[in-house]
């Protein structure tokens, strides 16, 4: 079970988050949609603690941090939290002087302290999984975009993490390359992988999530399983973001 | 027969690489190593420590960039003294060239550290990395990249400074020239054989340049700024 509680975020004086709540159940793919600057990044990465949310609790599995206003949280209990999770980002971040199986390895052997030959046929199983084991030396601007975010999940799932985060894992790729991607993640997603993602992209949503949380400024507008909040949404904001979604 | 000024130079020459082999290079490469670790800490502190630290770090850099290298020389070997501290003429154009590249360096490290982008850290702490394992991993060698051509420019340029040492009685190249002039009346042809040579270790020195970029450059670079 992961379980924000009561997240707020401010940036400055910018309330991004204003007291979210949600539980998301793991073995399954929870999307959080949205209009633009409603918060959905900011509580994606406020479960990673990329962003350290201003009050408020979050807990994975038998983690937990709680959050106070002008209080520093200590590294250590922040690493502690992150290491539950993998993330994939929208723009890749692959580490461009690395090659693509490097990018795998890199969180085994220099957090993990994995073996070099133990790190590298988990690495290499993972590219086999994401179809792309025979760019496994390719350095990572060679790769196209679809390529590169499949290199991206392999990295996230490496040191299989309890959840794994996507932050608009697919708005940075044409139809075709999103395609690829969306492959990989709903395999994933088949196999049982806990998601949290952050997304635009409602062919992504309806394809794979199970879950929806509707957010728009700030704030949990509805929440519930995908196929009503998509097929079927009660609060009249939510209707009228997914008739301009599938308008599109 | 050799004509006089050709035989002077192949006289001269023996003397000349052998203070170049014997101080010249030690003071560079020395200086060049030091004063690059004085950098990266200068530089981190800048960008990442607290005030009181950030201020000090900005003084010194301050001091160093406007006053001349020659200046800041005579004060460490002939100024100290004055307050009881004395050193001999090589370590004092050390620590004067060490502080020198360190000041210079720190701005070039700070500037090409900060050139990462973000997402970057991002990445690294994504998968578990902590501040030094992201520092050393992902962003110093993505760094060590933009950084080679600025910082072959100090090496370069302190390779020529290092003449500077012999207005302090260091016996390097360039004071092995000038002992030469002092018994031969030559000053012409030893400095022009003094200036050759200089020339000779800068254009070495690009050329290594050159293949260091290559091999740095065989990545492609920052992929963000691609796209």
């Amino acid at each position: 079970m992961i379980e924000l509680t009561d997240i707020e975020k401010r940036f400055g004086d910018n309330l991004v988050l204003q007291g979210v709540s949600v539980r998301i159940a793991e073995g399954g793919v929870t999307a959080l949609v949205g209009p633009s600057g409603g918060g959905k990044s900011t509580l994606l990465r406020c479960i990673n603690l990329l962003e350290i949310p201003t009050s408020g609790m979050v807990r994975i599995g038998d983690e937990a941090l709680t959050f106070h206003p002008g209080q520093k949280v200590g590294w250590a209990s922040v690493q502690k939290l992150r290491r539950q999770t993998g993330m994939v980002f929208q723009n890749f971040q692959l580490f461009p002087h690395r090659t693509a199986i490097e990018n795998i390895m890199e969180g085994l052997t220099t957090v993990l302290k994995w073996p070099q030959e133990r790190a590298r046929e988990r690495a290499l199983s993972l590219l086999e999984k994401v179809g792309l084991a025979h760019k496994a030396d390719a350095w990572p601007a060679t790769l196209s975009g679809g390529q590169q975010q499949r290199v991206a999940i392999a990295r996230a799932l490496a040191p299989s993490p309890r959840v794994l985060l996507c932050d608009e894992p697919t708005s940075a790729l044409d139809p075709e390359l999103s395609g690829e991607v969306v492959d990989v993640l709903s395999q994933l997603a088949r196999e049982g992988t806990t998601m949290v993602m952050a997304t635009h992209d409602l062919r992504l949503a309806s394809k794979i999530a199970s879950e929806v949380v509707f957010l728009e400024a700030g704030v949990v507008v509805e929440t519930g399983p995908a196929a009503e909040v998509f097929g079927n949404p009660q609060r009249e904001r939510t209707k009228r973001f997914i008739t301009t979604l599938t308008q599109k | 027969m050799l004509p006089h000024w050709l035989q002077l130079m192949l006289d001269s020459l023996g003397p000349l690489l052998w203070a170049a082999l014997v101080f010249t290079a030690p003071l560079t490469l020395l200086s060049f190593v030091l004063g690059l670790t004085l950098g990266l800490v200068v530089a981190l502190i800048r960008l990442f420590a607290a005030w009181p630290f950030t201020a000090i770090v900005r003084f010194y850099v301050w001091i160093i960039r406007g006053t001349p290298l020659l200046v800041q020389l005579f004060l460490i070997f002939y100024g100290l003294p004055s307050v009881g501290i004395v050193l001999d003429a090589f370590p004092a154009a050390l620590i004067g060239f060490t502080l020198n590249v360190g000041a210079y360096s720190s701005e070039i490290i700070r500037a090409v550290i900060a050139s990462v982008p973000k997402g970057q850290w991002e990445a690294a702490y994504s998968i578990g990395m902590n501040w030094p394992q992201a520092m050393r991993r992902t962003i110093l060698p993505q760094a060590a990249r933009v950084a080679v051509p600025p910082l072959s420019n100090t090496f370069i340029s302190l390779v020529k400074d290092t003449s500077l040492a012999a207005a302090i009685t260091v016996p390097e190249m360039f004071q092995a020239a000038q002992r030469i002039v002092a018994t031969t009346y030559e000053p012409l042809i030893l400095y022009i054989e003094a200036a050759l040579i200089y020339l000779a270790l800068s254009s070495i020195l690009s050329t290594l340049q050159v293949r260091l970029e290559e091999r740095l450059n065989r990545y492609g670079g920052f992929l963000e700024a691609r796209s």
